[in-house]
């Protein structure tokens, strides 16, 4: 079997192993060698891209095969990897494995909760190497069905309408991409001959602007919803703060990646000249929707509100680099979505962490936490200091290169939207500071924490395999930032028209 | 360049301290930390000083100038095909003289730490965070491009932050810790803008490029403008606004005084020696750019230094807090080595360039002597309240010998070495700027008379400590003997034959006609003070009530933090972030809320309809057939 299908049958297996489990400690044993072989294989996966890449292989996707699925409609099971995919696969393996030890000690129904974590997971694994968009398409509808129980199950709060909430709008947003993807499909042979799902192929299809324009905001919109497009974010708060903690991981750290995803990888790649003439009306939004959160999260009090605010600003910039529609600033926003996967994650496994010991996420009811939890106190410094962009960790390698290709435009009007989402990173750090002061510094709040218990060895593992993604894309991002480079030729020659 | 590619390892090796002590940090016993630490910082201060005394003494010239040397560099990120951020090691006068200074205060900050914090229970995390700062400020030095300098710049800003707060459970601490880390960010926003602007427009960060007079940087960018100022006027201004921020410039200071919550050793390092000169040194290491291309930008430059340096010194004359004063005082000297730059021509004319590196360095051991002295008394009497404090001399003996040294090289008294660095800038203002000549002079009598009122009010005056506080332990006293013997010598290092804009020896010696009325002025502020403070009497309040409200704006710090405070908590959370809280709660969610109630509305009207009674169906569908019938005839 081949590398790629692989990482959809090592999750299919772990599902069907789990449910032969008899108790928790199986339950979780089998989830936690499961994901561990996804990650290892992950890894391998980079390292094979990179021999491919550096034997001279320098095709568009490479480990592609193409199996006919769906005959009359030319629906394929066609997939394939290059360098954004094989980036977001690596990190969609970290955020799983990790997921699990942060699920450890998960009590009711247990068996159920990890088949709907792990088949969420298979539907993003499945997403990231998928080159048929009707394939895509379902994966992308795998992955989003889960969280619905998930997050109605397992959740707490408002939980039903947190769940209802987050489906309804993912939902809508799936509508849209059914109408654009359709829309490209019936229009994929302009010459007469078979139509075609297959993106490489589509690429290669010159549709008339008009068309274009029609498309471009089904589906720009579509996946926007997802990676927290202002104003269609507000399924974000409530569904992560509804959400049990390995499921806040998943849909902070992966899910909404997709929505990044496949702006650049749909969006922009198949209908670039509308992209060229659409981009600034997004772009407005989403140069909004970075100070806009940030400055909103300054006011929230609950940790996992504060978390979910400031992933609609770091989102926003994803989407904000990818609409500036040049080469550096598409790296950084690839960057910029597995150093935000990382970091989110490890900041909602750490907020489930410290809430399952103190019953609180509310951050005046806490203080001191540091002095009896030394060791998640200091993981959560890091977290914060990724968040805001300290050289070393991967944030700042991520904005960086955002800013920076931001800056290639000469204009006044994308120079004043840098400057505007440039100058978020003050704010993200008044509230990460702000976080930082309250709970962890201070004089310890009350006498109950003193039985509070330091990390177990569970958490240590999901929190340490996180921070060895963070601080080793901070240090050495060049490798990262390479592979990634060179996968963007195509859509950056899309747009250029060369 | 072969041969040096060792450099690196000055930064490296306290960084791999930080590693061990922090990944170790639980089997680690304190004093074993401590040791590492110290170990770590002693081996890159050798190495320092043999690369810097090389670099002047060997292979730094050639032809009687000095070079810019990359010791050591290699790729880290790609931006686009020309924008590359490298990590690397440069050499040259400034940066050698820099590595000295660093190494030097830090080894004996670390050595006398482990007396001052002996039996803290962060004793480890002290030295962790120490190392970690000696990385991240050599690292800074060390920067080949601006980019890396950023990267350092916001590497030792952290640092800063963690040790300010270091004693965590104070609340004081932490506000502090914030606020140094918040302002400072803010000011390099304008850094970051400033490198973006700057970069794209000469399309590298690297510095050999960017300062080289005849280099495309400089020569080739001047066209394009942007509000009646140059490209890199602008740019260079923006960035400016990093460095005052890190150098604690008027209106960015207000983080300054707040930071001596830290540990008093950590004043010393960070916030005195070698941190809060990062300003001065960014603006040093573009100098040539300044100086050809934006002569506006070292215009500003030169007035923000010298309104700094006045504001400062009167707010340092009202402070009853001993490491304010100290702070404040440290502001002061910063907006002297700010104006220097700011007079300054290039080559020929680059008396002020020199002047303010002289001052850098002379500051650098004077002032890390003034904080380590307050340490030692802090130690001995538990509190920082002058006016608690008098009398100690005869309990203290090095530290009063010391501190004095140190008070008479601030003051700039022959042969202390702040008289030479001061009279140099002195010079230099009066060739280029007369108003601000006289503001340096102003302050050089205010200079010595508020570290004079800190030194009678301290060592003289009369007793008010129960008991008898006891001198330091040698591990204390011997790290200040050391720097008052730097104070004593520093001023006689050739400054114009070693650090010059252009690399090549500048002419010049002592010029009295500024030193005789400069030292003139220096010993009226002197004795102005001993008449006040040396003896308790009550002509320090019958001063202060008669400047009346002058004395409390001084007091207040002129009003400046609560400005701030109003802006961020009333202005910002207030109005901005609380509203756009409410905002996306109220308006944007209760739309989708409500397309959701809509929906459910719409059902619930017509769920009636499906009610599976046969009888209803039986009329909707003949009064539809009658609708359709009466329809199509009408039509027709």
């Amino acid at each position: 079997m081949d590398l790629l299908t692989l990482h959809i049958v090592v999750p299919v297996l772990t599902l069907i192993g789990i449910a032969f489990a008899r108790n928790l400690q199986q339950t979780r044993t089998i989830a936690a060698i499961g994901m561990g072989i996804q990650l290892l294989q992950s890894v391998n996966l980079v390292f094979a891209f990179l021999a491919e890449r550096r034997g001279g292989n320098t095709a568009e996707v490479v480990f592609a095969k193409s199996i006919v699925w769906f005959e009359s409609l030319n629906i394929r099971y066609d997939i394939g990897v290059d360098g954004i995919s094989v980036a977001m696969i690596l990190l969609t393996s970290v955020v799983i494995f990790t997921g699990v030890f942060a699920s450890w000690e998960t009590k009711d129904l247990y068996k159920e909760f990890f088949i709907s974590l792990i088949l969420l997971a298979a539907g993003v694994f499945g997403f990231f190497i998928s080159l048929d968009l009707f394939l895509m398409f379902l994966f992308f509808e795998l992955a989003v069905i889960p969280m619905y129980l998930l997050i109605g199950i397992w959740g707490s709060g408002k939980k039903e309408y947190a769940a209802m909430k987050l489906t309804l709008m993912l939902m809508a947003g799936s509508a849209l991409l059914v109408v654009g993807i359709l829309g490209l499909y019936f229009n994929s042979a302009p010459g007469g001959g078979q139509y075609t799902f297959n993106i490489i192929e589509l690429s290669k299809v010159v549709f008339p602007i008009e068309l274009q324009r029609f498309l471009f905001p089904f589906i720009f919109i579509g996946f926007g919803v997802i990676g927290a497009l202002f104003p269609f974010h507000t399924w974000s708060p409530d569904g992560h703060s509804s959400a049990p903690t390995a499921v806040s991981m998943l849909h902070a750290g992966v899910l909404m990646k997709l929505g990044g995803y496949g702006c650049l990888k749909v969006a922009i790649y198949l209908l670039p000249e509308a992209a060229n003439e659409l981009a600034w009306i997004f772009l407005l939004a989403t140069g909004i929707s970075v100070i806009y959160g940030a400055l909103g999260t300054i006011a929230q009090k609950d940790l996992k509100y504060i978390n979910a605010y400031s992933s609609v600003s770091h989102c926003g910039l994803v989407l904000f680099a990818i609409l500036m529609l040049n080469k550096t600033a598409s790296n950084g926003a690839v960057l910029q979505m597995i150093s935000h996967g990382l970091m989110t994650a490890l900041f909602f496994a750490l907020i489930g962490m410290i809430y399952a010991r103190t019953k609180t996420r509310i951050i005046t009811e806490m203080s001191g936490i540091l002095k009896v939890m030394p060791f998640l106190s200091v993981c959560y410094v890091i977290a914060g200091l990724a968040s805001l962009g300290l050289p070393g960790l991967s944030g700042f390698v991520a904005e960086m290169t955002i800013f920076v290709g931001a800056f290639q435009h000469q204009d006044v009007f994308h120079r004043v939207l840098t400057i505007i989402a440039v100058s978020s990173i003050v704010v993200t750090a008044v509230y990460i500071l702000r976080v930082v002061g309250m709970i962890l510094m201070g004089p310890v709040k009350e006498e109950t924490y003193s039985a509070f218990s330091d990390a177990t060895w569970y958490e240590k593992v999901a929190t340490v395999a996180l921070i060895i993604g963070i601080a080793g894309i901070g240090m050495a991002p060049l490798w990262l930032s390479d592979m990634i480079l060179n996968s963007l030729d195509p859509i950056i020659s899309a747009i250029t028209g060369i | 360049m072969p041969g040096l590619e060792h450099t690196i390892l000055i930064p490296l090796i306290p960084f791999f301290a930080f590693l061990v002590i922090g990944l170790l940090n639980k089997t680690l016993s304190p004093k074993v930390a401590g040791m590492i630490g110290i170990t770590g910082i002693l081996a890159s201060t050798i190495l320092a000083y043999q690369v810097a005394l090389g670099y002047f003494f060997s292979f730094g010239q050639v032809d009687g100038v000095f070079q810019k040397i990359i010791a050591y560099k290699t790729s880290w990120l790609q931006f686009t095909d020309s924008l590359v951020i490298e990590m690397g090691a440069i050499l040259d006068p400034i940066s050698a003289m820099m590595l000295v200074v660093i190494t030097t205060v830090s080894s004996l900050v670390f050595i006398y730490s482990w007396g001052y914090m002996k039996g803290e229970s962060g004793f480890s995390r002290f030295y962790a965070f120490l190392s970690l700062f000696s990385f991240s400020m050599l690292g800074l030095v060390l920067a080949t491009n601006l980019f890396q300098m950023y990267m350092f710049w916001e590497l030792v800003g952290v640092s800063s932050y963690l040790l300010i707060g270091f004693y965590y459970d104070k609340a004081a601490a932490v506000a502090a810790s914030k606020k140094a880390f918040i302002v400072t960010r803010f000011a390099d926003l304008g850094f970051l803008i400033g490198i973006l602007l700057l970069s794209f427009h000469t399309g590298t960060f690297d510095f050999q490029l960017l300062t080289d007079p005849n280099g495309p940087a400089i020569t080739s960018v001047g066209g394009a403008t942007f509000m009646g100022l140059s490209v890199v006027s602008l740019s260079l201004l923006l960035i400016f606004i990093g460095g005052a921020g890190k150098s604690a410039m008027f209106p960015l200071h207000i983080w300054l005084p707040d930071a001596m919550e830290g540990p008093t050793p950590v004043s010393a390092l960070i916030h005195a020696a070698t941190m809060v000169v990062a300003g001065v040194y960014l603006v040093a290491r573009l100098f040539p750019v300044f100086a050809f291309a934006a002569p506006e930008a070292l215009e500003v430059v030169a007035y923000i230094g010298a309104f700094t340096a006045l504001f400062a010194a009167v707010v340092a004359c009202t402070q009853p807090d001993i490491k304010r004063v100290l702070a404040y005082s440290t502001m002061s000297q910063i907006g002297y080595m700010m104006l220097a730059l700011g007079v300054s021509g290039f080559g020929e004319d680059g008396l002020g360039y020199t002047a303010s590196m002289f001052h850098l360095f002379t500051h650098a051991f004077f002032k890390a002597l003034l904080f380590l002295g307050a340490g030692s008394i802090i130690h001995a009497v538990h509190t920082n309240d002058i006016f608690k404090m008098g009398g100690l001399r005869k309990f203290m003996p090095i530290t009063h010998i010391t501190f004095l040294i140190a008070c008479l090289a601030i003051a700039g008294i022959p042969p202390f070495a702040g008289f030479f660095s001061k009279d140099e800038i002195l010079a230099a203002a009066l060739v280029s700027n007369k108003l601000i000549f006289g503001v340096g002079f102003a302050v050089a009598g205010l200079t010595a008379f508020y570290m004079f009122r800190l030194y009678f009010m301290v060592f003289w005056n009369e007793a008010k400590i129960e008991g008898a506080p006891h001198e330091s332990p040698s591990v204390m006293t011997i790290p200040l003997i050391i720097l008052a013997i730097g104070s004593l010598v520093a001023g006689f290092v050739p400054f114009n034959e070693l650090v010059t804009s252009n690399g090549s020896l500048l002419a010049t010696e002592l010029h009295w006609e500024v030193a005789a009325p400069s030292v003139a002025i220096g010993l009226i502020g002197i004795v102005v003070a001993m008449v006040m403070y040396r003896k308790a009497s009550n002509l320090p309040s019958k001063l202060s009530s008669s400047l009346g409200g002058i004395y409390k704006a001084a007091y207040s710090k002129f009003y400046i933090d609560e400005v701030y405070m109003f802006v961020t908590k009333k202005v910002i959370f207030n109005l901005i972030s609380r509203p756009i809280a409410w905002f996306d709660r109220n308006i944007i969610d209760a739309f989708m809320d409500m397309t959701a109630k809509m929906t459910n509305l719409v059902s619930e009207g017509i769920k009636e309809m499906q009610s599976g009674q046969l009888h209803y169906y039986a009329i909707y569908f003949a009064s539809g057939a009658i609708l359709f019938v009466v329809l199509m005839l009408w039509m027709r």
